[in-house]
């Protein structure tokens, strides 16, 4: 094994085209394996991979804890759904609307940095998760006296993605083979993934990302260096809240029905567990975390099965029960690996090491006293 | 006139409700600057041990006084939630001491799902009703309506802040526990226990917020698996509008979130010619904190420290 990965390393050409082949043919192996409802969860993760990309720009990258991403998220997901259903008669194309979403995600993400500049870690954190409340009230409450939201009922019949004349909604003939319409979604989610692991990439060793850095470890110091901590915080707001946008809006369309249900606090703070577990600040580890804490609860499902395999029937509703072995998992994670399954380099070092300059450096980490 | 009196008296039950919770939160941010997620669960907990006890109680003698029925049931609820709080501390915080500051917070919420969960496994996922049993009396002030149930509350509130108080500013544990929410390091040189203090600091906010889940139970007349979880973010609202760390902006914080959330749902409808209504009621909450800390960026009653990261 370990002479396989020496020698694909060594040819990274091959590697990068045995990647490649592995992605396009994933839904596939997934579709045979385990099942089609299973990659209808491969959706699923790229989406949260997406999500935690963007908060993993807001606390990985520039250190400010955010508690209401999702709130992003929604604002992406209603903006989808209000100009591409017929909720309003609108069936705007879903290249017009996802910048649409974007921009306007992005805008609310400026509109909660504002306010809070001067705010340091936790009470930033409480100001965030505010803000995603008020957001869920009033996508709950704005159905009357002018219908906006449609309330608690959420909006439905959403229009799918269409491409090249083509819903995706439906399955695609394609040289005989019929290619089923999450399948279709894999694709369509795996370009949007892709593209934004690259700018995610590209992003943290740019100037910008330095300055997050910067902001991150000491803001005093990066104010010192002539960094403008106002703008390099906004313009983290507002990245990772366009992020949450987009996947918002593929969110909508692949759903065909959002409801502020979908859009609670349990949903930011899962997001904020799978940048945590994984890795935060490193983005192969913040895949691992937005798949693995997609998958596990799924998983989970067929805790049902196995008791009726061993027990003869189900003693204790898999339902209730792996939301338990959730909140197990991640208490136990974090004893065991409190920096995260794959912590950036920098992360290990500081954690490992035992000079007082590294203590205080960990002690200083993600360490916003008021 | 009315509607203004009735609603401050209103405010005041459950910002009293709510400044107790938020002691909780305060006194562990204080010394761990960790937010415990997990304490609106413990809140839940007390609540629904209460309700369980009570429940037994009436079972086996329904011709015991109710007001002796639910503080028998609170009895329960204290030492089960100081328990449970003894043991989180225990298991899950302290091994996370020297880890970087995200990581307790991520077991905070991994607390706190399993407690929901343990308790829905428990108590089920319906709404536990509290028997009307406590003495239904109701007077009149200045027009308005106030209960004894009402009465009750801001009494035994007023009464468990005082006590903490006075623990926090003249007793030995007191002063340690200050002594920790300093400095550490320079506690242990002199002699205080950290570890103890720590755990003692978790016990008293979970005694605190089982009083504070039998009363919230109490006064909506139910309680539910899922109880905690707003009720703790409003607490946390309400220390950091007060302050967070500080035990009187805890207080503060609270008593002022209630009349606030109260005028504000008394009001909202007329101040915005019936657009918005009642339902926004949990939105002034979060609403005034936002608005606050962007002119006060340390609470109310929070110490203005430099900048320093």
């Amino acid at each position: 094994m370990r002479t396989a990965l020496d020698a694909l390393r060594a040819r990274p050409r091959l590697a990068f085209a045995l990647l490649a082949a592995l992605l396009v043919a994933l839904p596939f192996l997934v579709g045979a394996g385990l099942g089609n409802s299973w990659v209808r969860v491969l959706d699923f993760v790229l989406l949260y991979i997406l999500l935690a990309l963007g908060l993993n720009i807001v606390v990985g990258y520039a250190g400010l804890l955010d508690l209401g991403f999702i709130a992003f998220y929604a604002i992406g997901a209603y903006v989808y759904a209000l100009l591409a259903s017929p909720h309003f008669g609108l069936h705007l194309p879903f290249w017009a609307i996802l910048p649409i979403s974007m921009a306007l995600a992005g805008l609310f993400g400026v509109l909660l940095g504002t306010p809070t500049l001067r705010l340091r870690g936790d009470y930033l954190a409480i100001v965030t998760l505010g803000f995603h409340e008020i957001i869920r009230i009033f996508l709950n409450n704005l159905n009357a006296p002018y219908n906006l939201t449609n309330g608690p009922q959420g909006i439905n019949l959403i229009d799918p993605i269409t491409i090249g004349g083509h819903a995706l909604s439906r399955p695609l003939e394609l040289f005989g083979v019929t290619v089923p319409s999450t399948y279709l979604y894999y694709y369509v989610f795996l370009a949007f993934t892709l593209l934004v692991m690259a700018v995610a990439i590209r992003l943290q060793d740019s100037r910008l990302g330095r300055a997050w850095a910067a902001l991150r470890e000491d803001e005093v110091a990066a104010a010192a260096m002539g960094i403008n901590t106002r703008n390099v915080k906004l313009l983290a707001f507002a990245m990772g809240a366009t992020f949450a946008g987009l996947a918002g809006g593929l969110f909508a369309s692949f759903q065909g029905f959002v409801s502020p249900e979908s859009f609670s606090l349990w949903e930011s703070f899962l997001v904020l567990c799978m940048i945590v577990l994984g890795g935060m600040g490193h983005i192969p580890g913040v895949i691992l975390g937005a798949a693995l804490l997609t998958v596990i609860p799924e998983a989970l499902r067929y805790l049902g099965d196995l008791q009726r395999a061993t027990l003869g029937h189900v003693v204790l509703d898999p339902a209730d029960l792996r939301m338990l072995l959730f909140g197990i998992a991640l208490v136990i994670m974090m004893i065991y690996r409190p920096a995260g399954l794959i912590p950036s380099r920098q992360r290990k070092r500081e954690l490992t090491a035992r000079d007082g300059v590294a203590e205080q450096e960990q002690a200083s980490l993600y360490d916003a006293k008021a | 006139m009315d509607i203004l009196t009735q609603q401050l008296i209103n405010g005041l039950v459950l910002g009293s409700i709510y400044a107790l919770v938020a002691l909780g939160y305060t006194m562990v941010y204080g010394i761990l600057e960790l937010i415990n997620f997990a304490h609106g669960e413990v809140t839940m907990i007390g609540a629904m041990v209460a309700l369980t006890v009570i429940g037994l109680l009436l079972g086996m003698a329904p011709e015991l006084p109710g007001l002796m029925v639910v503080f028998s049931g609170l009895l329960v609820a204290i030492p089960a939630c100081m328990a449970l709080a003894f043991a989180i501390e225990k298991v899950a915080y302290r091994p996370l001491r020297r880890a970087p500051r995200l990581a307790p917070l991520i077991t905070a919420i991994g607390v706190s799902i399993i407690l929901q969960n343990v308790a829905m496994l428990v108590w089920g996922r319906q709404y536990v009703a509290f028997p009307a049993i406590l003495p239904q009396g109701q007077y009149e002030v200045f027009g308005a309506h106030i209960t004894d149930l009402q009465l009750v509350i801001v009494a035994l509130s007023l009464t468990t802040m005082a006590g903490l108080w006075l623990l926090v500013e003249r007793t030995r544990l007191g002063r340690a526990m200050r002594a920790t929410a300093q400095s550490k390091e320079v506690a242990a040189l002199m002699g205080v226990n950290v570890d103890r203090v720590i755990s003692a600091t978790f016990v008293i906010g979970a005694a605190i917020a089982a009083i504070a889940g039998v009363m919230v139970s109490a006064y909506y007349g139910l309680a539910h698996y899922h109880m905690g979880f707003l009720l703790g973010l409003k607490a946390f609202a309400a220390a950091v509008l007060g302050g967070i760390g500080n035990i009187a902006g805890a207080m503060l914080g609270g008593l002022l979130l209630g009349i606030i959330e109260a005028l504000g749902a008394g009001y909202i409808g007329d101040l915005t010619g019936g657009f918005l209504g009642s339902h926004y009621q949990d939105v002034f909450a979060f609403f005034v904190l936002i608005l606050v800390l962007v002119f006060r960026p340390s609470g109310l009653l929070g110490e203005r420290v430099a900048n320093r990261a």
